[in-house]
């Protein structure tokens, strides 16, 4: 018997359909508010800044700095067993948002500065990872 | 300060705590309120207010054609988790100070052993999640322990928090909960132990973390006037708050990822109530994790933002200690009842019925929930 472990699929939406297809893309994607241009993740609604619901998508540079991290030791789902222990950070990115992801490299310390990587999972997603920028 | 003293924590009643009970989750809730009425001594269809904790078990409607209540004046879903009981406490005392209601009932029951709902898959029914769950979850940032992980990592590194004052939380709700016949944890537990616990998400280790478990517990609230004809001495509510962190549903988007809700709270609950945290005699902090406590502890004003650790080691926690916490095992080695028996100790703790675990002369006391991402309540209670 072959069992099938499957992760957890993101319930992509209207509202973030553009994420997701940027990654599928190669591209790290912000909303912007269309009105007044402030940086927003995850995306939503409205901006907090103006209220306003018109929206463009930023790609960003992929840059930053870890603001913390963790490493998990138990799988709380299936779909991550045989990946453990694996970390996940969370980074400032430079253009402002924080943004979670894998990771890739030694052990991460806050501050560390940190570049994506857009990562082919299977036929269907990609993932957000981070790994050391420059040397590590 | 329109609440001040208006209403009274009349009635309290609790399940036994287990794990793999037979019971649904509304069976346990139905079981716990009829204690609390019983124990508030008035008749379940006396009852005019219904806050049914959460979404696992009962809901108003049931209360009604269960208990016969012919006249049901207020109910209400509060959805923050954790921080949903001691929330429920606002809200039960504004409809009693305002007249509404004369008994309201705060009620819970869960029943986690059950089928698949477990912690790594339950929360990801809860809306509240929707980021988390979206894009967070598959990158296997599934459960709490993990997704409050990093909040514990930033404060260790930026403050020095050390394994040893995670340790002491533990080891002190430990030692309580070894004073109390009904907790799920029954085994004395040292520093040491908890070092060498396996590592779960990192900071957290097994014993850092809460007791899935099953239960019900529930509170009668009372309009103070109408409390002074109940059963046992009168428990006011003199100060109670709410507060939620910037960015409460992501903690990734918070700008200090170690700053609560109850940081909001703390303030204007002590100004409602006239006192000081210097004040208080025993508390009931919400423990979903050893971290949350020593984080609740700062942003109520116990001490500096960074001197959690320290304050919380050389067993100033512990019964005899400056602020005996969690007298009754807490959420660590009680039971996890979304913080409903912090509530239920802290009552039975100013009624003078602690048992072993009683604080000498308590006459002043706090309990606090912790919800979801870091909502967060505080209700400051006195004995009359």
């Amino acid at each position: 018997m072959t069992e099938t472990v499957t992760k957890p699929e993101p319930p992509e939406s209207a509202l973030s359909a553009p994420y997701w297809q940027g990654l599928r893309d190669g591209r790290l994607l912000l909303q912007a508010c269309g009105a007044c241009g402030t940086l927003r993740h995850y995306p939503r609604l409205l901006c907090s800044a103006c209220f306003s619901d018109a929206v463009s998508w930023r790609q960003a540079s992929g840059h930053g700095h870890v603001h913390s991290w963790t490493v998990a030791h138990h799988a709380f789902h299936v779909g991550f067993r045989d990946e453990l222990p694996y970390t996940l950070v969370t980074v400032d990115l430079a253009e402002g948002p924080r943004a979670l992801g894998r990771w890739r490299g030694a052990t991460p310390r806050i501050g560390l500065a940190v570049k994506a990587i857009l990562r082919q999972a299977d036929a269907a997603a990609v993932e957000l990872w981070f790994e050391p920028d420059g040397e590590a | 300060m329109a609440l001040r003293d208006q209403a009274c924590v009349s009635g309290i009643g609790e399940t036994a705590y287990m794990r793999g009970s037979s019971k649904t989750a509304f069976e346990l809730q139905i079981e716990a309120s009829l204690a609390a009425i019983n124990d508030a001594g008035i008749h379940p269809s006396d009852i005019d207010g219904v806050i049914p904790i959460g979404i696992v078990s009962g809901i108003a409607e049931d209360f009604v054609d269960n208990f016969g209540i012919r006249d049901l004046r207020y109910s209400a879903l509060i959805p923050h988790g954790g921080a949903s009981p001691v929330m429920a406490l606002q809200a039960a005392a504004t409809v009693l100070a305002t007249g509404v209601c004369r008994h309201v009932l705060i009620t819970f029951g869960r029943n986690v052993s059950a089928g698949s709902n477990k912690a790594g898959a339950r929360i990801h029914n809860m809306p509240q999640f929707h980021y988390v769950t979206e894009f967070e979850h598959p990158l296997g940032n599934s459960a709490p322990a993990q997704i409050y992980a990093p909040m514990a990592r930033r404060h260790m590194e930026l403050y020095g928090t050390t394994v040893e004052h995670f340790g002491a939380v533990a080891v002190a709700c430990r030692e309580h909960a070894l004073l109390n016949g009904n907790a799920i944890m029954s085994k004395p537990i040292t520093l040491e132990d908890h070092r060498n616990s396996r590592m779960i998400a990192d900071p957290f280790r097994l014993l850092d973390c809460s007791l899935e478990s099953d239960g019900g517990a529930a509170v009668v609230v009372s309009a103070a006037d109408v409390a002074a004809d109940c059963r046992h001495r009168r428990v006011f509510i003199s100060g109670v708050a709410v507060g939620h962190p910037d960015s409460p549903a992501s903690i990734t988007q918070r700008p200090d990822m170690t700053s609560l809700g109850i940081g909001k709270a703390a303030p204007r609950a002590f100004t409602m109530a006239g006192v000081t945290p210097a004040d208080i005699q025993v508390a009931e902090i919400y423990d979903c994790f050893t971290y949350a406590v020593i984080r609740q502890i700062e942003d109520m004003g116990f001490c500096e933002k960074g001197e959690g650790g320290p304050f919380v080691a050389d067993g100033r926690l512990r019964l005899g200690g400056a602020l005996p916490t969690n007298t009754h095992g807490g959420l660590l080695s009680q039971a996890h009842v979304w913080g409903l028996n912090h509530i239920v100790e802290l009552v039975r703790q100013l009624r003078g019925d602690g048992g072993r675990a009683q604080v000498a002369g308590a006459e002043l006391g706090l309990v606090t929930g912790y919800g979801d991402l870091g909502d967060g309540a505080l209700a400051i209670m006195r004995r009359g």
